[in-house]
């Protein structure tokens, strides 16, 4: 069993938050009439999280919605509609939602803004799939037609490096190219839009009639999600990564854990994460249910965002005295490496554990696991080992930028040496066009699909049955660090083998 | 009903397709067949939805028998389909159908013909026959979690193009359930037990919608399911967009 010091849930007062206050309401339109819930479920009878004595102390996931939806203050459960920032879509949900929008608006209607809208083929690029294709084309036609000022178009699938406007992974890409700023309200046709929240935003997916509904508007109705609060102290081992972490409290509170809650990562450890490390511990919130996740923005985020965005934002931070339906806290110092077995993100388990477990392959990519960051923490441990992989070990960056990274970037301790280099050295495929790849199936003819029922250690999100294509397919849910040590024996491994 | 209202200026008066040009009636998703019908089962669960795909056709079939009032009697009878917990969204529908738009009519028919095939092969009845487009089974019982996993909005899309009308599970995944709620493709109904447990693909079931109950026509029994509430007024309508025209809420210039 890990070990892990877990608190029950304690007094929701937290110290040194910062507090800052809402910005004044721009009173541009007249204030919405109430607005009954449609949309969530009746059974959610979530504990109040505020009572009249608290009435304005709010948690930073209220606060971001409260601006957006122009309201001095709002409480959980409570419905508002919702100014969105950025609507993000992709090639595989965005012609469905572009059919919704023309359908509903009219065929001859603008999107709500030019500016907001970022479109970004990632899915199903280098594949001779004629739909796939075709649904790039469809992107094209609409950004063209509406003028839309963030499209990341790949019209040569042969080389993606003559591509000077692709990026890659979506979530990695918003992030990349300055479009996740605090305080504001990120949506995105794909469920890790929560990634985003690492950035002190609201963030969420949505499905092709809300994003219709949004291109149209420009506003969304939700409801304000109580939140559960995570605090993560101690110092971070040298073997463990964020995606342990996230792992740990996926396996403390199971795949439904979060569901229709908010969930704000904060403490001594996650202050010391960078950006790509906050990404991917926001990115797999929605495998425990989340509706979005949050980080509070700091000298690492604005850091981060120098020279990325020339937009003004404004972070908000929970108030000291703000209501949170739980708190969980580990101390870092006393976790190991783990796995999330097949076939449930929450089937947790040591890696240690699992050393007898025989693999076939490791994927090392997607928005969760193949960031620059990533390909690093895996480069080090095959440094550490000097030695070949006993598996076929593939390579997907996430996007271009990614790409040139692992080709370019010198992995520190390593003589000069780029990741790349290691990798070759190391016997791993070579490093693959940035795209999601395998993470998700995909048409047959993926890079790296799982065609047979194979077993594999990914760096991935998720490892329902049939996720990265065979229906039998065994997915061991792992760090970089792990799965580059497990490509290593060949077998579930524990990246302390190597790096210790 | 839910109070919907919004200030949406003038998006919405630009909508150019056709108005409430069908019956009341029609325009309400609602089953017609009496629980007590001896109508044969095929018939009884050939229910399609009242869906616009462009602004000048509407899609619309329904093989009626009895024809009670909109506003009563809502029911759904037909042959269940048992699955357990957590069925996510790949289950639901595989990546690799994506390429299939559900706006588009054709790809839409298309999705539905691959709805649930992602489920294991330890589920030796399948939800769709071989060589077939459409389930015989109209009602989909789950376990907790149902639809978790991805925003895939044709996870709901695919379940309702293939027959299905209504979802019962102990508990949903948000983004499924507003998907499910947003698109009118099915109802997500809950349950106050775990009634996967108690039916078995093939059962014979009926959903009584106004009474929140559902009743096991082979073994007998009959569960109690939460009320769908606000969510059942914008799935009848076939949606949320077709909701906010419905009901007039929709303002036809800025407020």
């Amino acid at each position: 069993m890990a070990s892990s010091a877990f608190a029950p849930p304690s007094s929701s007062l937290i110290s040194n938050t910062k507090d800052f206050g809402l910005s004044s309401a721009k009173c541009k339109r007249p204030a919405p009439r109430r607005i009954v819930s449609v949309m969530a479920p009746q059974q959610t009878q979530r504990t109040p999280a505020t009572t009249g004595s608290v009435k304005t102390a709010m948690t930073m996931t209220e606060k971001i919605l409260a601006r957006a939806s122009e309201k001095p203050s709002l409480v959980p459960g409570e419905n508002a509609w919702v100014n969105v920032d950025i609507l993000m879509t992709h090639d595989v949900c965005g012609p469905g939602s572009i059919g919704i929008f023309k359908r509903e608006f009219g065929q001859n209607s603008k999107v709500w803004d030019r500016e907001k809208v970022v479109i970004i083929p990632d899915h199903y690029i280098f594949t001779a799939d004629e739909r796939a294709n075709r649904n790039v084309d469809i992107l094209r036609d609409f950004c063209k037609e509406q003028d839309i000022k963030y499209f990341y178009d790949i019209t040569d699938l042969s080389n993606f490096k003559v591509n000077p406007d692709y990026k890659g992974v979506c979530h990695i890409a918003l992030a990349q190219e300055g479009h996740c700023r605090p305080g504001e309200v990120l949506l995105g046709t794909d469920s890790h839009t929560c990634t985003a929240g690492a950035f002190g935003q609201f963030a969420t997916g949505i499905g092709n009639t809300d994003a219709g509904f949004v291109l149209g508007a420009g506003k969304i109705l939700l409801k304000v999600p109580p939140t559960l609060r995570f605090v993560l102290d101690g110092e971070m081992p040298d073997y463990l990564l964020a995606k342990d972490l996230i792992l740990q409290i996926i396996g403390e509170i199971s795949v439904a854990g979060a569901t229709y809650k908010a969930m704000e990562f904060v403490g001594s450890t996650v202050e010391s994460l960078n950006m790509e490390e906050r990404m991917t511990l926001c990115n797999m919130v929605v495998e425990a249910g989340g509706k979005n996740g949050v980080v509070p923005a700091d000298s690492t985020t604005f850091k981060y965002l120098e020279g990325k965005t020339s937009l003004p934002y404004e972070p908000v931070y929970s108030d000291q005295s703000a209501r949170f339906v739980s708190e969980y806290r580990f101390d870092v110092s006393k976790l190991e490496p783990l796995v999330a077995k097949p076939h449930s993100p929450d089937n947790r388990a040591l890696a240690r554990e699992c050393k007898n477990v025989k693999i076939d392959r490791v994927y090392i990519g997607s928005c969760t696991g193949g960031k620059t960051e990533d390909f690093l923490a895996a480069a080090k441990v095959f440094l550490a080992s000097g030695k070949k992989v006993k598996v076929p070990t593939f390579l997907v960056p996430a996007t271009q930028k990614v790409w040139m990274d692992v080709y370019t970037m010198e992995v520190p301790g390593s003589g000069g040496k780029t990741c790349s280099q290691i990798f070759e050295e190391a016997g791993c495929d070579t490093p693959a066009s940035p795209s999601c790849g395998a993470c998700l199936g995909g048409p047959k003819d993926t890079y790296a699909r799982m065609n047979e029922p194979q077993v594999c250690v990914s760096t991935t999100n998720r490892n329902f049955p049939g996720r990265m294509g065979n229906k039998e397919g065994q997915i061991y849910l792992a760090s970089p660090y792990t799965a580059a040590a497990s490509a290593l024996t060949g077998y579930v491994t524990d990246p302390r083998e190597f790096l210790q | 009903m839910a109070a919907f209202s919004c200030s949406l200026g003038r998006a919405f008066a630009a909508v150019s397709k056709p108005k409430h040009s069908l019956p009341s009636q029609i325009n309400d998703r609602s089953s017609f067949i009496s629980p007590s019908s001896q109508v044969p089962l095929k018939q009884s669960i050939i229910f399609r939805k009242t869906r616009s795909i462009s602004p000048k056709t509407t899609k619309i079939s329904c093989n009626l028998e009895a024809s009670a009032s909109s506003t009563s009697a809502k029911t759904f009878h037909g042959l269940c389909y048992v699955v357990g917990d957590n069925i996510d969204t790949d289950q639901i529908i595989p990546a690799e159908y994506l390429t299939l738009v559900p706006s588009n009519p054709d790809e839409y028919e298309k999705l539905g013909s691959y709805a649930l095939i992602g489920l294991p092969s330890t589920y030796t009845t399948r939800f769709i026959e071989p060589n077939q487009m459409k389930t015989k089974y109209s009602i989909v019982i789950g376990g907790d979690n149902f639809g978790c996993g991805s925003s895939r909005e044709h996870a709901p899309v695919a379940l309702g193009a293939a027959g299905a009308v209504a979802v019962v599970a102990e508990s949903y995944a948000r983004i499924f359930f507003r998907n499910s709620v947003a698109t009118g493709e099915i109802y997500p109904l809950e349950s106050e037990v775990r009634i996967c447990e108690e039916c078995k693909t093939g059962d014979t079931v009926t959903i009584v919608l106004a009474e929140s109950k559902l009743i096991n026509h082979t073994t007998g029994k009959e569960y109690k399911l939460k009320p769908i509430g606000d969510a059942g007024p914008v799935i009848d309508a076939g949606g949320i967009f077709a909701y906010a025209r419905k009901t007039g809420m929709i303002p036809s210039q800025a407020a």
